[in-house]
């Protein structure tokens, strides 16, 4: 089974990184580009669970250790 | 005196963090590394700075899950001075230990430069020998040290008095122009509630001899010696 965590900065964190990213794509020409916002992606394989079982689990995982969450969120979703 | 320098893999400045601590300031240093589970009769311990862990996924991130770690813990529970310098304080975020997180400097830009810093308050055990908004030379080496809290911690800490270093120019003024990477406040080392943990990211150990362009840092851990002499009397 496979789980992927996105994991973003809060919307109140500024990301300088996002930030020079925009500016190198309005320098591409892409200058209908207001922001970017970049974070992380993870795929995490799993043992045989079933699907909640998945899901509790890896949501502790980005509790404790994928995300911070002094200045991050994340979205789990679990693949069949 | 006891310094205990935990040394996690990719630590780099646990050498000089000894170095200054035994033959500067003239007390005990020892190497502890992050795998074992005792701080070997620490009375100060210091998380030195460095990639532990290559800073993969965060800096400081897995670090703090290193089995020293409960040691430390443990130590600065029982109110023992534990000082974490540049990515020790990562760590010591990362951990818990001490409030906030760190994000990449505003500019985008690995800084590597001498900074003054002002020293804000004097009651903590590393900065019990400095004089109030005294002004300290020391290097800074990082591209994490954007200090970040939430607007609620970063009010608490003011509060608290827990902002122990701002980053200032040769006069001693605070402001975004002498701010190198963006922290909030200036903020350039904090310490806990209870005061006994602090972190920096500055780097005193490699300013502890004129030899190496400064020898202001030689004053954090001299504050240590001296404010658990006081303690001791």
């Amino acid at each position: 089974m496979k789980a992927r965590v996105y994991v973003t900065l809060k919307p109140s964190v500024f990301d300088p990184q996002g930030r020079v990213v925009a500016d190198a794509l309005v320098t591409l020409g892409y200058d209908d580009v207001k922001d970017v916002r970049q974070g992380k992606f993870f795929e995490v394989e799993l043992g045989d669970s079933d699907p909640a079982t998945a899901k509790a689990r890896v949501t502790e995982m980005a509790d404790k250790l994928l995300a911070n969450p002094v200045i991050e969120s994340y979205r789990v979703e679990v693949l069949q | 005196m006891k310094f205990s320098v935990v040394v996690f893999p990719g630590s780099n400045s646990a050498y000089d963090a000894a170095y200054a601590a035994s033959r500067v300031i003239g007390e005990q240093a020892e190497l502890i590394w992050h795998k074992d589970t005792d701080l070997k009769g620490a009375d100060v311990v210091i998380l030195p700075g460095g990639f532990a862990h290559g800073d993969y996924l965060r800096t400081g991130a897995i670090a703090r899950f290193s089995p020293i770690m409960s040691a430390v813990k443990a130590f600065a529970d029982r109110g023992g001075p534990v000082l974490g310098i540049c990515n020790g304080f990562q760590v010591l975020l990362e951990a818990g230990l001490l409030p906030g997180a760190m994000v990449r400097n505003d500019r985008i830009k690995f800084v590597s430069q001498m900074v003054s810093i002002r020293v804000e308050q004097t009651d903590t055990p590393f900065t019990a020998a400095c004089e109030p908004r005294q002004l300290l030379r020391m290097p800074i080496a990082h591209g994490e040290g954007n200090y970040y809290a939430p607007p609620d911690v970063l009010a608490e800490l003011e509060e608290n008095r827990q902002v122990i270093f701002r980053y200032a120019n040769a006069g001693g003024e605070v402001g975004a122009d002498w701010n190198p990477n963006g922290s909030l406040n200036s903020i350039a080392g904090i310490c806990n509630r209870q005061r006994n943990v602090v972190g920096l990211m500055p780097h005193p150990e490699r300013a502890s001899e004129l030899s190496l362009g400064s020898a202001d840092g030689r004053v954090v851990l001299a504050s240590a010696v001296q404010a658990l002499a006081s303690l001791s009397r």
